[in-house]
């Protein structure tokens, strides 16, 4: 590489590394929701979690290209332990959140091997074997984890020996929003280095990639695991957050809706899963009060509106009309964040 | 007055009005949860459930003790942790009087803790495994509890002579339940068991008839989950094991009124123990039977619906002689309630507010086209054994 091209690649990265206006705006929207929105803590709270699962899958989805059925896996290990933790050792909610990583992440770097075999349908095929097996044996240790019943009498001491999980759940959406946005900032820092860079060049083109030197199977082992990481930690949150874990965190379709969030708010810039968990709940949380029998309709409708406009087009749309706002010119046809 | 000032004084007096016609609703009106999976795999609880309540409520009016009842509707689309947080929200929010529903069995013992945290009475009228209301003081349970029909099945089966049996069920709680009481009280009345299990997500029986054959049994008995079972008995036609002198029996959960008639005639002559069927002979079932169908637009009622309308009724009754009050109280009222329900002669056991009622022994024939379990033999009162202590 010469000097030119260091100068180039130096000055991509840091015009990255700026926060952007509408990231600021994001988080502290999530933060002002502590105080504007306390009837909603509890399903901003799952908002939040589902959220942080959805960003782990983008981590290996958006920048390494990996497509995963069985994401839930590592979500359902990380809960579980979690879970387990809190009955069998102590109830501090910090610790089985750690373990809860650890342990997914284990399992992210055994099963990354079982990845690389393969392109993308073997993919879709081992990730949803690797949770369907993780499912069944769950199902099978009734004593350890309840089997079909759930695991019960899972109590978490509160945060730091201060901060008691309440029944309003503003405990456990502060908790979860804390932990997301750290989780975040690690992420964001590690998509926006060389490391971040030479995943995309995999994603785009994995031969040319190794061809210059990548090193694509350690890299792609590397993402795996952190995003297994991040995935048990969302699950330990929603197992300590709901003192509640079943079978159902591990199941195909927690993977399934994971993926369709993720498409819904775009991959590759690390908010589109926090924008698709918040338009899907949401919607399902809105619809479903006014027509809990068929509000998947209209769910699967508005999904197909999206479809057909198109997530660009949209996006355009809005940064058009936020810079008309501005007194500027349109912006050229380019997602706002990110550079997909 | 600026307009910023205009728009904080109106903030806080349309806050302060949202606050006292808040109290005022609180007061004439009892808000009841009903937190029920109406979409994903599960649809047919919540909707059997639904339309029951609807149809009580229909039927009797929808003030009690002069105040006003109202149902909220929620779908926890058969995920528990959505059921605890919907749970959570209509008791925190909504200030809900009850909750009820929960279609299977983690979403109840999710919630629990809940209810005994808020002191709020939660009326179970799906999940039927044993342990349910023992996780909660203020859980009622209006469906059913599979040791009580499993376990007095086994000991009918014994007493008509058969002495070998093979149990077929799926591998999860439910069926693991059914699997020890049955096999328990068919021993311990003479008979010899030979225990299979299959696995949940695999709908592949022949390995499994093929050696439940091979044990030459006199009966066999099978628990899947419902759908599933259609599937089960096509293939025990396929093999000729109908043929064979072997008898299919069951809990009632395999010719679920609902499916039934999709079952088709493969289902004929199988014999299953269960607290309801769409054709007891009653004068109660018939006027339900019949509201329920002409409600739904023909929907015919299946147990699932008639622990619905049963959890009404028990609410319904508890809070005429509590004045509309909730909490402990409520509880305290449904205790010990009794009544004839559309399956018969029911009531709550106030040491345990869990179910007694009668189980019913019945064949599936088919009556003016359509299938049906007709009841020929009656075990009455019965108690949860596994809470018989």
């Amino acid at each position: 590489m010469n000097p030119e091209h260091r100068r180039i690649a130096a000055k991509y990265l840091a015009d990255k590394w700026r926060w952007k206006p509408l990231e600021y705006v994001f988080w502290l929207a999530a933060l002002a929701a502590v105080w504007l929105l306390p009837s909603h803590h509890l399903i901003l709270n799952e908002i939040m979690i589902t959220g942080l699962f959805a960003m782990s899958l983008d981590l290996i989805l958006g920048y390494a290209g990996i497509a995963s059925l069985g994401h839930a896996a590592f979500f359902g290990l990380g809960a579980y332990t979690a879970g387990i933790f809190a009955i069998r050792v102590t109830g501090d909610p910090l610790l089985g959140l750690a373990l809860a990583g650890f342990a997914s992440a284990g399992l992210g770097f055994v099963t990354s091997f079982l990845v690389l075999r393969g392109v993308d349908l073997a993919r879709l095929m081992v990730t949803l074997g690797v949770a369907l097996v993780l499912g069944e044996i769950a199902n099978q240790l009734t004593w350890l984890t309840g089997g079909a019943d759930g695991l019960q009498g899972v109590t978490i001491a509160p945060i730091l020996g201060k901060f008691e999980f309440d029944i309003f759940g503003r405990t456990a959406y502060v908790y979860s929003l804390i932990v997301s946005f750290l989780l975040f900032l690690i992420a964001r820092r590690l998509v926006i280095s060389p490391f971040g860079l030479s995943l995309r060049t995999i994603r785009d083109n994995p031969l040319r990639a190794s061809a210059i030197g990548t090193p694509v199977d350690r890299r792609l082992i590397a993402i795996y695991t952190v995003a297994a990481a991040y995935a048990g930690i969302a699950g330990a949150l929603l197992a300590q957050t709901t003192q509640f874990v079943s079978l159902d965190v591990i199941a195909l379709h927690r993977s399934a809706d994971v993926l369709l969030m993720l498409v819904i708010g775009g991959t590759g810039y690390l908010y589109g899963g926090f924008v698709g968990a918040l338009i899907f709940k949401g919607l399902q949380d809105v619809i479903s009060s006014w027509t809990p029998q068929y509000w998947t309709f209209w769910i699967g409708l508005i999904l197909v509106i999206l479809v057909l406009i198109g997530r660009d087009r949209m996006n355009l749309a809005v940064a058009t009309g936020l810079a008309r706002l501005r007194g500027k010119p349109a912006p050229r046809p380019r997602t706002i964040v990110g550079d997909r | 007055m600026t307009r910023r000032a205009f728009i904080k004084t109106g903030a806080a007096a349309g806050f302060a009005l949202s606050l006292i016609g808040g109290g005022a609703l609180a007061q004439d009106t009892i808000k009841i949860g009903l937190i029920l999976p109406m979409t994903g795999p599960f649809t047919s609880t919540g909707k059997q459930i639904a339309a029951a309540a609807n149809l009580y409520m229909a039927q009797n009016g929808a003030t009690v003790a002069g105040k006003k009842v109202e149902i909220i509707l929620k779908d926890d689309t058969g995920v528990a942790d959505v059921t605890r947080r919907i749970a959570q929200e209509l008791i925190v929010n909504d200030k809900v009087t009850a909750i009820a529903g929960f279609g299977l069995t983690p979403l109840a013992l999710a919630t629990a803790p809940l209810a005994t945290q808020a002191k709020t009475p939660m009326v179970v009228m799906a999940a039927a495994t044993g342990i349910i209301t023992e996780r909660s003081p203020f859980i009622v349970r209006t469906s059913q509890v599979v040791p009580q029909i499993a376990g007095p099945f086994g000991e009918w089966v014994a007493k008509q002579g058969m002495k070998k049996v093979v149990t077929i069920v799926s591998d999860y709680g439910p069926g693991h339940d059914v699997e020890k009481w049955f096999t328990d009280r068919f021993k311990a009345n003479g008979g010899e068991v030979v225990n299979l299990r299959v696995p949940l997500q695999n709908p592949d029986f022949s390995p499994f008839l093929q050696a439940a054959a091979d044990f030459k049994p006199d009966a066999l008995l099978v628990f899947v989950p419902s759908g599933v079972g259609t599937q089960f008995m096509k293939q025990f036609v396929e093999r000729g094991l109908d043929k064979s002198g072997i008898k299919l029996i069951g809990t009632g959960d395999v010719t679920d009124d609902d499916i039934l008639n999709t079952i088709g005639d493969v289902a004929l002559g199988l014999v299953t123990a269960h607290h309801y069927s769409a054709s007891h002979d009653s004068p109660e079932n018939k006027a339900f039977v019949e509201a329920f169908k002409k409600a739904t637009g023909g929907l015919r009622p299946n147990f699932m619906g008639v622990a619905g309308y049963d959890g009404m009724h028990a609410l319904y009754e508890g809070l005429k002689k509590t004045n509309g009050a909730g909490g402990e109280a409520l509880v305290n009222a449904m205790k010990g309630l009794a009544w004839t329900s559309p399956r018969g002669p029911m009531s709550i056991d106030p040491d345990t507010r869990d179910i007694i009622q009668n189980v019913y022994i019945r064949k599936v024939e088919r009556v003016n086209g359509e299938l049906y379990n007709m009841e020929f033999a009656t075990i009455p009162n019965v108690k949860d054994p596994s809470k018989a202590k």
